[in-house]
């Protein structure tokens, strides 16, 4: 055979059994076991009645909702609170410095979820730092309720999706020239005026791909909902842990998992198409 | 604004503020932990009683710290198993796909690299319970059909190694892709004209070259599984990883020894970050 | 027959252009044949087909009357020294040389023997341990041979090697190049657009002009027997005017020049005439020859290159050569002075 076909076959086979065996087929399995229950005989069928308990269930699609309309919540907070600081490390702070500052942005990343959320715990509950300083300051008495809310869940889910938003707007606010700026300031332009109409034109892309990642990467999130929340909190993706992990019903957990995809598809399929972009994003 | 633009000190100020208020946000949950894995308390909170290294390396009735505690040493070294191994397969497999969707023309190409990508808009979730379904489904038959007892099929360590692996060969195909994008294609003409084959051409002209990407992705392969949540726990067998054991640990029986542990792995990703550091002063 | 290479017939078709076209050449072992031609003239394609980097559309090449078609790189008994030379920087001088002989299995004795005889012909001994980065230009330049040569192949194709070096070192390489195949024998096809580098070193120069063989010659013929225009006028240097007219044995150029060429059988469309070709002052009983008397325009003083710009009344210029000897120390711009040239060098074509 020729070395080029057999360096072919070489390169397509392992690449062809990681995506059939791994992506391919378990996404099939996913779909076609939501469609599959017990009947009363125990026997497995054809059925809709996962999709129906759904429906039916007011706890479940109005968690879905929820963590839906949560996660966009959390996406915007996001672009809210980092837009500022990834503008600060492009354009404002020197460059030794910004690479040292980004390096710090990475940590918490490369620690986990399980040890930042934690950590939070330590903050927020009735011993943690922020209730023990207030009450030795003086401000309260007694602690204040800061853990197991909506609040700290919201902390928490920012927290672990923030870097996520900075890294792209970062990448294209880099390639924002810094006279188009002095330009516009030149013309007499005010500095919200320059925000809304150069900066954020020009960092939409950017701005775009943070918040596909950070919605799927809140959506999907077990750990600061189940940590962090309270047990109001309607977090969508701990349904999906308890059908799987708790109640062994794993058909109703597939239809969850199904539907929770979905709404991911949909949510990032309608950012790339308002963007204008296509799926060739790198990860880091 | 930008620097080259005069700003009133006011802002210049409030701005600088913001900065080191979110810098702060972001180290506090961390310092938090490592400051109180010293602390004398039998409560992982404050208030804070006193320095000690109890939690590291006591073994008693009241507290048993780090080191001592079996159960915790072990799921740290699974997962520095599993991590290892699977930054393995990633970064052979994610290398592979590198150069076949960099260098090779074939029909499909354009589908499969859509799945190739996949992995990085699928919520972990959702890739752990559907490797756990179909996994358990072939399981399932190999054993009632074949009777064969199959291992890989059920969750344990290397339905782990397989799950987080799906996602890590496509980071580390993203990886390796942005270095492969700037090598010479001239270089491999000519190995072929000196009679390699291209397998040869591909092993000691390409591979070389694509050394600092492989070496980079697979520590990020590493980093990533190690601290993996969302997909390990449909996968996990009866050996937990360290994360996992960490969430069971917080949610039903918390002692101090969490904020030792969390002191090592900070300190541990803390190294690794200033190596990097280095590395990259020195390029 | 003894033919090294075959080129029959052969075709390259883009989508919009034919970038080499019929094609057909044969080389004799030992030779060395330079295809010359302007860029985008089709002559690296030409040697990526023989390459094997690229599949023809139409034709075939047979190397030692073996046909190529079908084969990779890998597989053919020949050896490309690139434009870019794509010396491996990631590895040193004794690797990149031994890379090729490595993937033959031979014993590493072998190697090494191969390896040092290679370096020492072309001046490297002693450079084995250095990096690629460290070496100079003309260095390198011999790595890149050296790797190639160091196959044994029968047929060493070498794209345009000479382009990235300073003038200097390039006159030194054109020699060292020639006296290098000489000594080892092996068939070189080489490409270049540099026509002194052709003419310098080759045997037989091919030229091509649009994907088409012109002409392929000894370089004494394509100079002095040009056979198209275009050939004419790409090698060395040349005068060329436009012919508008001709009625029997004279023949007009658009300036309005007109002078006598007898022998043409075809209405001429361009007339070439060699700076050297024409003789200053010539005696008055010379036959056979074109006279006029132009004015002296410009003198382009180059040592032993001088030439001088003449301007006809018809208002044609012509460039000159202009020996350095006492005997025209006296001319300047401005004068007029007598000037001939024989028939025989006045050289038609029809385009």
């Amino acid at each position: 055979m020729k070395s080029s076909k057999k360096a072919f076959y070489f390169l397509i086979i392992p690449v062809l059994l990681w995506l059939i065996l791994l992506i391919i087929i378990p996404h099939i399995d996913l779909f076609v076991s939501s469609f599959k229950a017990e009947n009363d005989a125990g026997v497995m069928v054809w059925s809709l009645s996962n999709y129906a308990s759904f429906f039916q269930d007011q706890i479940y699609w109005l968690t879905f909702v929820n963590t839906a309309v949560y996660a966009i919540g959390v996406t915007i907070l996001a672009f809210v609170v980092t837009f500022p600081i990834a503008f600060y490390l492009t354009k404002v702070v020197s460059r030794k410095y910004a690479s040292f500052l980004m390096l710090l942005l990475l940590i918490p990343l490369w620690i986990g979820e399980l040890v930042t959320i934690y950590g939070w715990v330590i903050i927020l509950g009735d011993h943690g730092v922020i209730n023990e300083f207030l009450i030795w300051i003086g401000v309260i008495d007694t602690p204040f309720r800061l853990l197991y809310t909506n609040v700290s869940m919201t902390i928490g889910l920012l927290y672990m999706s923030m870097l996520f938003m900075i890294i792209p707007v970062m990448t294209t606010l880099e390639s924002l020239d810094d006279s188009m700026i002095e330009a516009a300031s030149d013309l007499g332009a005010s500095k919200w005026t320059i925000f809304r109409r150069i900066i954020i034109p020009h960092a939409m892309p950017g701005i775009t791909n943070g918040a596909i990642i950070v919605f799927m990467l809140v959506i999907g999130d077990y750990v600061a909902p189940n940590i962090l929340g309270g047990k109001s909190s309607l977090w969508f993706t701990e349904q999906i842990y308890n059908q799987f992990l708790m109640t062994f019903n794993w058909n109703t957990g597939a239809a969850f998992g199904f539907l929770l995809l979905m709404l991911s598809s949909a949510v990032i399929w309608m950012a790339l198409k308002l963007s204008g972009q296509k799926l060739d994003k790198v990860g880091q | 604004m930008i620097r080259s633009l005069p700003n009133s000190p006011l802002y210049k100020a409030g701005y600088r503020l913001y900065a080191l208020l979110f810098f702060i946000f972001l180290l506090i949950p961390l310092i938090a932990v490592v400051v109180l894995a010293f602390n004398d308390s039998n409560f992982i909170a404050l208030p804070w009683k006193g320095f000690t290294l109890d939690w590291f390396f006591a073994n008693n009735n009241e507290r048993i710290g780090l080191f001592a505690d079996e159960n915790l040493v072990q799921s740290i070294w699974i997962s520095v198993q599993t991590a290892f191994a699977m930054a393995l397969f990633s970064t052979a497999i994610g290398t592979i796909a590198a150069l076949l969707f960099e260098q090779e023309k074939f029909r499909f190409k354009g589908l499969l690299y859509f799945f190739a990508i996949a992995p990085l808009v699928i919520p972990g979730v959702i890739l752990g319970i559907s490797i756990l379904l179909s996994s358990t489904y072939v399981g399932g038959i190999l054993e009632t059909k074949y009777g064969i007892d199959a291992e890989f099929f059920s969750p344990g360590f290397w339905l782990v190694v397989f799950g987080q692996f799906s996602f890590g060969a496509t980071y580390v195909m993203l990886l390796v892709s942005a270095r492969l994008k700037k090598f010479d294609p001239t270089l491999e003409e000519a190995a072929l004209s000196l009679k390699a084959t291209r397998l040869q051409s591909i092993w000691y002209v390409t591979v070389p070259f694509l050394k600092p990407a492989i070496i980079g992705a697979f520590v990020v392969a590493f980093l990533m599984s190690f601290s993996n949540f969302n997909t390990t726990i449909f996968l996990v067998g009866s050996d937990p990883t360290l994360p996992v054991d960490l969430y069971s640990r917080i949610k039903f029986s918390s002692t101090p020894v969490l904020n030792a542990v969390s002191f090592v792995i900070v300190l541990f990703i803390t190294v690794v970050a200033v190596i990097n550091l280095i590395l990259n002063r020195n390029k | 027959m003894g033919n090294i290479l075959e080129i029959k017939d052969l075709s390259k078709h883009f989508d919009d252009f034919i970038a080499v076209d019929q094609v057909t050449l044969n080389v004799k072992e030992g030779e060395f044949v330079s295809i010359l031609g302007p860029s985008g003239c089709g002559k690296t394609t030409l040697l990526r087909i023989i390459a094997g980097f690229l599949k023809e559309s139409v034709g075939d090449i047979f190397i030692r009357d073996e046909s190529m078609k079908g084969i990779s790189p890998e597989d053919r008994p020949v050896n490309i020294v690139f434009q870019s030379l794509a010396l491996f920087p990631m590895m040193d001088v004794y690797e990149n040389v031994a890379f090729g002989l490595k993937r033959k299995k031979l014993s590493k004795e072998e190697v090494a023997e191969r390896v040092n005889d290679m370096l020492t012909r072309v001046g490297l001994l002693g450079f084995e341990k250095k990096r690629i980065n460290e070496l100079s230009g003309g260095q390198k330049q011999r790595v890149a041979i050296a790797r190639s040569l160091v196959m044994k192949p029968s047929i060493l194709l070498l794209d345009e090697p000479l382009s990235a070096l300073d003038r200097k070192l390039r006159e030194h390489m054109k020699v060292e190049l020639k006296e290098l195949q000489r000594e080892i024998g092996t068939t070189f096809i080489y490409i270049t657009h540099d026509q002194s580098e052709a003419l310098v070193m080759s045997d037989r120069v091919a030229v091509m002009n649009k994907g088409f063989l012109e002409q392929v010659d000894t370089p004494h013929n394509l100079y002095n027997h040009p056979r198209t225009g275009f050939v004419a006028g790409f090698v060395g240097e040349n005068n060329k005017f436009i012919i508008t007219d001709k009625s029997d044995d004279t023949i007009t150029t658009d300036g309005g020049w007109e002078l006598t060429k007898p022998g043409l059988d075809f209405v001429p469309t361009v007339m070439f005439m060699r700076p050297e070709a024409f003789i200053l002052q010539p005696d008055e009983h010379m036959q056979d020859v074109v006279r006029f008397e132009p004015t002296i325009k410009t003198i382009l003083f180059d040592g032993a290159n001088t030439k001088m710009s003449v301007m006809l009344k018809s208002g044609d210029e012509i460039l000159i050569s202009l020996p350095q000897n006492a005997k025209f120390q006296g001319l300047k711009e401005g004068d007029t002075i007598q000037i001939g040239v024989a028939y025989d060098n006045i050289k038609c074509y029809k385009e």
